[in-house]
C-alpha cells in the first residue's frame, strides 16, 4: 500500500501566544514548533498499515522552512520519504487553498491511501482531510480510530458523538481523517534519527497565491472575556485554604 | 442569489438543539440582510421533522428526499444538497457543527468553490464571523469573499434556541438525482463502546484532570484529592488517548457529559470538545498555570499556580477542613 500522510506543523500547547504587529497572525519568533497531534497519530497508523501490508509511507507538509524539523521527525519515526511544499503565507490561505496546494503535489504520486489528522491544533479548520478528497475525487471518512484493509478496501471505525462509534466500509483509494488516541504512538529510535538523514526530502515550491482567498482571516485577537472567574490570589497553601473556605461558606458545597 | 437555508439535522428522530442554534444564526444573517430564511431537512421520510422544523418562525421548509438518504453517506448528502444549493441559489447556508457535518460540508462547499467557515462562535454586522483559533485560546475574524453561497456552521452553545420565535411555515418537497453507484462508503450502525462501569453522569463531586500533569506517574496527587474529597477522578481526552485513565473517564463530546455539584479542572486547558461535556456544571473550579487558559471563561473559582503546588495544599486543606 502506498499511503500519503499530510503532517502540519503547529505552535507547541505550552507556546506563549503574543499577536503580531499585523494582527492577523502569532508573533512566531516567541514560539515552538511541533508536530499536530492528531497527525502524529495519522502517521502511527500508516506506518503501522505498512508493517502489516508492506508498501511505502510518503509524508507531505506545507509550511516554511522550519517545518523541515517536524518532516524530519516523521522521517526518523519511519515514513520513507517526503515532500516539502515551501510556503510561507499558509495562515493567508484557506482550507481549501491548502488543499490544493497539498493535492497538487501529492497528484503524481497516485497513492492508495491518504491520511490526514482530524484537525489542526492552530487553525482548526477540521477540513483538510475531507477537501483533499474532494479534489482528488476519492471517498473518505472522518474521525477514524482504526483502519483494516479488507479484499474489497477498507473497514474503518469511526468516532460519533457521545460514545458511539460506526464502522464504514469503503473502497481504495480513500482518505481518511484520523483521530487522535486510535494508537500507541511509538518514539524515533537512535537508528531512526540517524537514517532520516538520508531519506528523500523533496521541496516544491508552493505556486502563488492567485487573487484573494473565499474565506479571509481579517484580524485575531484575544478571546473577550464572559463570566467573571472569581481568582483566588496568594500563595499555593493560602490559596487552598481560601478556597476551602469559598466552597464551603459561599458556594456550600463542601 | 437570495435567501438563507439552514440545514437542521435530526437527532433520535427530532431537531437536535444545536440545529436551533443553527437557526438562530441563519436568522440573525438573514435580519442584517432582509432575507428570508429557508429550513432544510433531508432524509428518506422527513416528515416529522418537517412538521418539527415548521413551528418555527421560518420563510419555509424544504424536505430533501431520497431514498438513498436513508442513512447518512457524505456522497449522499452532498450530492442532494449541492442539487439543492444549484436550484435554490441561496446566499448563506448555515449547518449546525456537528460531526456529521464536518464529514461533508467541506468537501460540498469545495464542489461550488467555497469554503465552509467552520465552527462559528459568533456573527457581526458585515457579517464577520468569529471562530477560535488555537483551542480557543486566540479568536479569528472571518470574511467571506467568494462568488457562490457562503458556507457558515455553528459551535453548539454559541448560539440561542430559546430567541426563535414560533411560527407556520409551508413545506416543500425537493427530490435529488442520486444513483446508487455514487455512494462509495458503507456505513454501520452506530454502537456503543465498551461497557460503561463508571457512572460520571451521576457523581455529585469530580476531580478531573488534563494534560497539565504531565506523566502517569503524577496521577497519586490527583487521586489523592479526590478522595479527599470523595470525587470521582475524570479526565479529558489526552490523559485517556495515552491510556493513563480508561476511556469511560473522559469527559467531553466524545466523552462523557457531566452536571456535578463541583467540577474542579486540574491541569485542563478548557477546549470546547471538553467544554462541552462539563459546562452544567453547578460550581466549576479551575486550576490552571496559565491565567488565559479558556477554562477560566466557564469557571466560578479559580488558581492560577502550578498544580503541583496547589494539588498537594489543596489536599491537606480538605482533610484538614472535614478533620
Ligand atoms: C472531534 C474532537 C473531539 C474531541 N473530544 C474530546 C473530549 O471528549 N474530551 C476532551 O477533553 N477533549 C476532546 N478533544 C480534544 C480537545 O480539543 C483538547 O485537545 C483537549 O481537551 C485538551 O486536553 P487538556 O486540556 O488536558 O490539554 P492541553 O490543552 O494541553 O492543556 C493543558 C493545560 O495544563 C496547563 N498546565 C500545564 N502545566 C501545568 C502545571 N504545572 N500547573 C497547572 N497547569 C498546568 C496548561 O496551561 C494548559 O492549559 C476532542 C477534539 C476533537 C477535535
Ligand atoms: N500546511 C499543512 N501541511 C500538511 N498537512 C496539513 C497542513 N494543513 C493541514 N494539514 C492536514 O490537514 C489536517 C486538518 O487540518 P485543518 O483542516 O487545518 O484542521 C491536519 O491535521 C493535517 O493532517
Amino acid at each position: 500500500m502506498k499511503i500519503i500522510v499530510a503532517i502540519k506543523q503547529v505552535p507547541e500547547r505550552d507556546a506563549h501566544i503574543r499577536i503580531d504587529s499585523s494582527g492577523k497572525w502569532i508573533e512566531e519568533s516567541d514560539v515552538q514548533y511541533a508536530m499536530n497531534e492528531s497527525d502524529a497519530y495519522a502517521l502511527e497508523e500508516a506506518l503501522q498499515l505498512r508493517e502489516k501490508h508492506s508498501g511505502e509511507v510518503i509524508v507531505v507538509s506545507a509550511g516554511p522552512e522550519r517545518v523541515g524539523t517536524t518532516i524530519r521527525e516523521a522521517l526518523a519515526k519511519g515514513a520513507d520519504r517526503a515532500i516539502h511544499i515551501d510556503c510561507n503565507d499558509l495562515n493567508q490561505r484557506d482550507a481549501l487553498g491548502v488543499a490544493r496546494l497539498i493535492a497538487d503535489a501529492i497528484r503524481p504520486d497516485n497513492a492508495d491511501l491518504i491520511l490526514t489528522g482530524l484537525q489542526s491544533d492552530d487553525l482548526g479548520y477540521g477540513q483538510t482531510g475531507v477537501i483533499l478528497a474532494e479534489l482528488l475525487g476519492v471517498p473518505h471518512a472522518t474521525l477514524i480510530l482504526h483502519v483494516e484493509k479488507t479484499d474489497a478496501g477498507l473497514k474503518v471505525k469511526r468516532e460519533l458523538e457521545a460514545g458511539f462509534f460506526q464502522e464504514i466500509e469503503l473502497p481504495l483509494p480513500a482518505a481518511l481523517t484520523i483521530q487522535s488516541g486510535g494508537n500507541k504512538l511509538r518514539y524515533a529510535t537512535l537508528m531512526g534519527i540517524k537514517k532520516a538523514k538520508t531519506k528523500e526530502m523533496r521541496v516544491v515550491t508552493a505556486a502563488a497565491l492567485d487573487g484573494a482567498p473565499v474565506a479571509v482571516l481579517d484580524g485575531i485577537a484575544h478571546p473577550k472575556k464572559q463570566r467573571s472567574t472569581q481568582i483566588i490570589p496568594g500563595d499555593a497553601k493560602q490559596a487552598a485554604a481560601t478556597l476551602v473556605e469559598k466552597l464551603k461558606f459561599e458556594a456550600r458545597i463542601l | 442569489m437570495s435567501g438563507i437555508c439552514v440545514v437542521l439535522e435530526e437527532r433520535d428522530g427530532r431537531i437536535g438543539r444545536i440545529s436551533w442554534e443553527a437557526l438562530a444564526a441563519g436568522k440573525l444573517l438573514a435580519a442584517q440582510s432582509g432575507q428570508p430564511v429557508s429550513a432544510v431537512v433531508i432524509g428518506a421520510s422527513t416528515e416529522s421533522i418537517a412538521n418539527e422544523a415548521a413551528t418555527k418562525a421560518v420563510n419555509n421548509v424544504i424536505r430533501v428526499e431520497h431514498p438513498l438518504l436513508a442513512h447518512y453517506t457524505s456522497d449522499g448528502y452532498t450530492i442532494a444538497l449541492h442539487q439543492l444549493i444549484e436550484k435554490e441559489s441561496p446566499t448563506a447556508v448555515v449547518f449546525p457543527h456537528t460531526y456529521q457535518v464536518r464529514d461533508f460540508a467541506p468537501a460540498l462547499a469545495a464542489r461550488m468553490n467555497e469554503v465552509l467557515i467552520g465552527d462559528v462562535v459568533a456573527i457581526g454586522e458585515g457579517p464577520v464571523f468569529t471562530r477560535q483559533l488555537l483551542q480557543g485560546r486566540l479568536a479569528g475574524n472571518y470574511r467571506h469573499q467568494g462568488s457562490g453561497p457562503c458556507f457558515v456552521s455553528v459551535q453548539a452553545g454559541a448560539f440561542r434556541a430559546d430567541a426563535i420565535e414560533s411560527g407556520s411555515a409551508e413545506a416543500t418537497n425537493f427530490t435529488p438525482t442520486i444513483d446508487a453507484a455514487q455512494i462509495r462508503t458503507e456505513p454501520g450502525e452506530p454502537f456503543r463502546g465498551s461497557a460503561q462501569t463508571v457512572d460520571l453522569g451521576s457523581a455529585p463531586l469530580i476531580v478531573s484532570v488534563g494534560r497539565g500533569i504531565k506523566e502517569a506517574d503524577n496521577l497519586p496527587i490527583v487521586q489523592e484529592l479526590a478522595t479527599a474529597l470523595g470525587a470521582e477522578l475524570a479526565a479529558s481526552r489526552p490523559i485517556c488517548d495515552n491510556g493513563w485513565l480508561p476511556m469511560e473517564r473522559q469527559v467531553g463530546s466524545s466523552g462523557q457529559t457531566v452536571s456535578p455539584k463541583l467540577y474542579l479542572a486540574v491541569g485542563i486547558s478548557g477546549a470546547i470538545q471538553h467544554l462541552v461535556g462539563m459546562k452544567g456544571s453547578q460550581c466549576i473550579v479551575a486550576i490552571n498555570k496559565d491565567p488565559d487558559a479558556p477554562i477560566f471563561e466557564v469557571a466560578d473559582y479559580g488558581i492560577v499556580g502550578d498544580l503541583f503546588e496547589v494539588v498537594p495544599a489543596l489536599t491537606e486543606a480538605i482533610k484538614a477542613a472535614k478533620g
